[in-house]
């Protein structure tokens, strides 16, 4: 799928990236916990989240995450946004919840990044 | 006499200065090895696992010590990435390596971090993790990826 019709399933507004709309994404993984994206996201895939701080862009480069979706509506800092657009990391933002945003990309065959995390294994 | 591995010097070495509360900041540093790595062609998946490495350890000073240093060191066989601060140290490491214990703020959990994760996630993308810490003077990791292809 590509972000231009992400864009549309969740009714979104382009922050950063007009120009890298075309860019492919099958993935995604939700959380507002940092710590947990860089212990489980996969490259290339999507971050849900509604944390709006730099650290989020920060984390999407170190994974080379594809796109970063902030949900229920909240407004990323000024900062943010310039980080966004130094790095050339998409961002939309989208007025739908967490789990609607989750629930909608679903059904138009978007999955998570890794289904279940592992029991107590050493390696993500 | 042959050469042993733990003699021979890296191929490349840097030092990066990481302010202790300057969150604004927070992964630049990370940020600059990920790109050293990713210049030297080095595999995909070391120079994420080194970044993530590289972003805790850079994480944990910003949020807990006055000052640190990250080192950055390439030989053909593996990246080692060494960060000591200087700040309060960590009483009892065992404690702090479980997962789940914290000390952080409220400011260092609005960002997204602080949940007792940071040494875990260490540990679970080095392939060689050491940490050792002096109270009142700082603490040093030292972590290291393995250079393997298809790793």
């Amino acid at each position: 799928m590509k972000l231009s019709e992400v864009q549309q399933i969740l009714d979104a507004e382009i922050v950063v990236g007009l120009d890298q709309m075309q860019r492919e994404v099958h993935t995604a993984f939700g959380a507002d916990l940092m710590s947990d994206v860089l212990a489980f996201a996969r490259p290339g895939t999507m971050l849900l989240t509604g944390l709006t701080n730099p650290q989020v862009i920060r984390t999407s480069e170190i994974l080379d995450i594809a796109a970063i979706i902030i949900v229920r509506g909240k407004v990323p800092p000024p900062e943010t946004v310039k980080l966004a657009e130094e790095l050339k990391i998409p961002i939309l933002k989208t007025r739908y919840i967490l789990f609607e945003t989750a629930g909608r990309l679903y059904r138009w065959g978007i999955v998570g990044c890794v289904d279940k995390v592992d029991a107590g294994k050493k390696r993500g | 006499m042959p050469e042993k591995s733990a003699d021979k010097k890296p191929s490349f070495s840097d030092t990066f200065s990481v302010a202790g509360g300057n969150f604004d900041d927070a992964g630049r540093v990370s940020s600059r090895i990920k790109g050293i790595l990713k210049k030297m062609c080095l595999p995909f998946d070391v120079v994420r696992k080194a970044a993530i490495c590289t972003y805790e350890a850079e994480m944990n000073i910003v949020c807990y010590a006055r000052r640190g240093d990250i080192t950055l060191s390439v030989d053909e066989d593996r990246v080692v990435i060494e960060a000591v601060d200087e700040g309060q140290g960590i009483p009892d490491i065992d404690l702090a390596r479980q997962a789940g214990y914290s000390t952080s703020t409220a400011k260092i959990r609005e960002m997204g971090f602080g949940a007792g994760m940071g040494l875990g996630n260490i540990d679970r993308f080095a392939d060689d993790f050491d940490i050792t810490s002096e109270v009142g003077k700082g603490t040093k990791l030292v972590m290291i990826v393995n250079i393997t292809n298809g790793s």
